[in-house]
């Protein structure tokens, strides 16, 4: 598959009384947003829309999922299959991004887990939308909608405000085009036959209520492993399921600009020979891992790779998939590299992950969530400041009486981002 | 500019009150250098001095820890110093176990720097290296002349507020920092590094559980030898060779011939890390000697090694329980013991 990125950049965005891309600044209608937001969704009372951009005295809280605009262009399908497009193989054509602009997602708490966006100030050094051209979408449901619709909700309002956002740029030049790809296994290989076959292993994190992936909008818990073409992620085949621990749940932002897809990309053709992905779950049963590991380790060694990078999404309970993904992988003397963050205390003491592999001998750490920062008071808070005190990381009394916030980095969107989208580490010292 | 003030804990050995029969004196300070520091101010005086000197008897520090360390550390607190200096105490199990005492009160409430010597194998080290910056020593205070410049230019570098990368043992703390690339980017390099077989440093050493794969089972345990150990603290009544109730410093080889079953009167735990009573009334519960003995009688085994291991496992450095676990195999397997019923608690 041949897939052609062009990016549009955008360097500032203001409300104006159409939506367009001018100049390189994103022009917000923001009724029309608000309506495509909301659809046709008779379970969304209100939906209001503000921007909050680099460097100003804003927060954004509780953060549910942050989306990139994008539009198909060319080629087969079109953005978020299985939500806001239909089924179609993606992963063609051309794709048109409006890079540097983020719709952000918030509205009242669906779960525990939600996160924070910073525009300045140490918060911001934390999350990688800190740096994005924000659009917020505030989602309210309607009364007593229950927690799994709830999610449904502001899920696919997100979609459909990226969807919105995206069309702006289908006849904007874009000031970059990139082309990514990835040949039928066969070609592939002869394509670059003396250099080392390496493919991605791409844990989504399924472990139920709020804590779900989809893949062309199925469930990916009720998947078993398959492969995926690395440029099907650049068109919205895999979408969050919104609301978990901040700092290490993949908001749709990050699948689309898949880190390690584009990082394998800057090296396919040079030294390695990038043959796919295979896309695998983090169920909560010893039945699921043992299959799922299985499966996309059965996979792997079909593809006939030499190495891989594993990424792991979430912590504690899907340390062991990381774990028997790697043993399984490395088994078949096929090497492998690990992304993960760690939970070893805010002390820093403890043992970070809940499982371990001495064939895990390779390993990289997107940091430590459980670190403790003081978040100052903003100007502007979008949201919900109150959550601060439930939400994972945070505590009782996390949000002081000035409207600073004391708390675990988990709070903060992104923070220790498992697909190694952000430059957080940890050392032993 | 002043110099930074530096205060030095020492024990009563070093202070010159005496040896073991000194190890009781309570905590005293004195204005100025004592003992050691002696050596310490050439290597300092640019920079700092010992404005005070701060000495306990490693018997009091260790039984009377909580009021010792807090007296220890008004004591330590009266002189404001910028940084504490704590032995070196070599492979001196309470004295190091002292030192790590003083690093642990001085970082959580003074907030200032520590900077210490001690042997790596010392159970003071692994107790308490997350408090200080404990400079690696011999095991022995013929070191002292080896480590008292390398302690030195540690609490130089502290002073200065250098990063400190190495020269002391890792205080075993994960600390984020932001790298120059993103994660991503980072795990790609290393796995080019893999592939071709170069040097690659993993960002997160796996914690190592030290499994260890079983023996073939026995074949005919009816003719097996059988040797009881235990880390949960069994020890005759009376625990003679003194086992220490945490961070054990040795093990213990009793003979069980004369014993059938164990009573309140011949045997007890030795074990600080639980509730001793059910114990200390039937030490059957932790060593199985009642029960394996009738097995014996009843040729189930073959027969039980005249001899039980026990130490206890409670706050025992991982290093020392190897130490341990090696001499006793050693033992066994010379005695031509076939399996070991190993208990823990």
């Amino acid at each position: 598959m041949r897939l052609e990125i062009g990016s549009i950049f955008i360097r500032d965005v203001q409300f104006a009384d159409a939506t367009a891309v001018k100049d390189g600044v994103l022009y917000v209608d923001r009724a029309a947003l608000a309506a495509a937001a909301a659809g046709e969704d008779e379970r969304i009372k209100s939906v209001e829309v503000f921007l909050a951009r680099p460097g100003e005295s804003v927060r954004i809280l509780p953060v549910k999922d942050v989306v990139e605009p994008r539009v198909k262009v060319a080629g087969p399908g079109g953005i978020f299959p299985g939500f806001t497009s239909n089924v179609e193989q993606v992963g063609s054509g051309r794709t048109h991004v409006l890079k540097g602009a983020a719709v952000v997602t918030t509205g009242k708490i669906v779960g525990f887990q939600e996160g924070i966006i910073d525009m300045q100030g140490p918060g911001a050094e934390y999350t990688p939308f800190s740096k994005t051209y924000n659009v917020v979408v505030k989602v309210e449901p309607i009364d007593s909608l229950k927690q799994h619709e709830h999610e449904v909700v502001v899920r696919l309002a997100g979609l459909r405000a990226a969807k919105y956002l995206g069309e702006a740029g289908r006849d904007v030049e874009p000031d970059e085009v990139r082309v990514y790809e990835t040949k039928p296994l066969l070609e592939q290989v002869a394509e670059y036959p003396n250099l080392p076959k390496v493919a991605y292993v791409y844990m989504l994190q399924t472990q139920g209520l709020l804590h779900n992936t989809y893949y062309y909008g199925v469930d990916v818990k009720q998947i078993v492993p398959t492969f995926m073409y690395p440029t099907e992620a650049m068109d919205g085949a895999i979408v969050s399921g919104n609301c978990v621990s901040a700092c290490d749940k993949n908001p749709t932002y990050v699948h689309l600009n898949s880190p390690v897809i584009e990082d394998l990309y800057a090296q396919h053709g040079k030294t390695i020979n990038f043959i796919g992905c295979v896309v695998t779950n983090e169920n909560v049963t010893l039945m699921d891992k043992e299959r799922s590991s299985n499966m996309a380790a059965k996979l792997i060694g079909f593809l006939g790779a030499d190495a891989v990078i594993i990424s792991e999404e979430g912590f504690g309970n899907p340390d062991a998939d990381l774990v028997m993904n790697c043993n399984k992988i490395e088994k078949q003397g096929i090497k492998t590299v690990l992304i993960t963050d760690e939970y070893a205390g805010q002390d820093g003491a403890s043992q970070s992950l809940a499982d371990s592999t001495p064939l895990g001998n390779a390993c990289v750490t997107a940091g430590n969530a459980n670190e403790v920062v003081t978040l100052p008071p903003m100007e502007q808070v979008y949201g919900y400041p109150e959550v601060a005190n439930v939400i994972a990381g945070g505590w009782d009394g996390s949000l002081a009486a000035d409207g600073s916030i004391t708390a675990e980095i988990q709070v903060i969107t992104g923070a220790t981002n498992e697909l190694g989208f952000h430059k957080l580490t940890a050392r032993g010292i | 500019m002043s110099k930074f003030r530096i205060v030095h804990y020492i024990n009563q050995f070093y202070a010159g009150i005496g040896g073991e029969d000194k190890a009781d004196v309570q905590p005293e300070k004195r204005d100025g250098i004592v003992g050691p520091g002696m050596a310490f101010r050439g290597a300092l005086a640019d920079v700092a001095e010992i404005v005070g000197t701060v000495f306990c008897g490693d018997n009091y520090m260790n039984d009377h820890s909580e009021e010792a360390c807090a007296t220890v550390l008004e004591m330590i607190r009266s002189y404001q110093p910028d940084l504490v200096l704590v032995g070196p105490a070599f492979n001196a199990g309470r004295y190091g176990m002292a030192c790590g005492m003083v690093a642990k009160m001085v970082d959580e409430n003074l907030h200032i720097p520590v900077v210490g010597g001690i042997y790596e194998e010392n159970p003071g080290a692994d107790m308490y290296r997350r408090y200080a910056y404990f400079v690696p020593t011999t095991n022995a205070a013929s070191g002292m002349r080896k480590a008292v410049p390398e302690m030195a230019a540690m609490v130089k570098k502290v002073l200065a507020g250098e990063e400190i990368r190495d020269g002391y043992l890792k205080k075993g703390l994960r600390q984020n920092y932001f790298a120059e690339e993103r994660g991503s980017k980072r795990a790609v390099d290393m796995l080019l590094k893999k592939i071709n077989g170069e040097e690659f440093v993993t960002e997160y050493p796996m914690p190592v559980f030290d499994r260890v794969e079983p023996q073939p089972a026995i074949k005919d345990i009816t003719k097996a030898r059988i040797a009881l150990v235990s880390s949960g603290g069994p020890v005759p009544k009376g625990n003679p060779d003194h086992i220490e109730s945490s961070s054990a410093s040795k093990f213990g080889k009793y003979c069980l011939k004369d014993i059938d079953d164990f009573t309140p009167e011949n045997g007890q735990t030795a074990h600080g890390g639980y509730d001793p009573v059910y114990a200390n009334q039937d030490l059957d519960r932790v060593l199985p000697l009642d029960v394996v003995k009738e097995m014996v009688r009843d040729g189930e085994i073959g027969s039980l090694h005249d001899y039980w291991y026990a130490t206890v496992g409670n706050g025992t450095a991982v290093a020392s329980a190897k130490k341990f676990a090696a001499a006793i195999a050693e033992q066994l397997l010379a005695d031509h013991v076939d399996g070991v019923i190993l208990t823990s608690t």
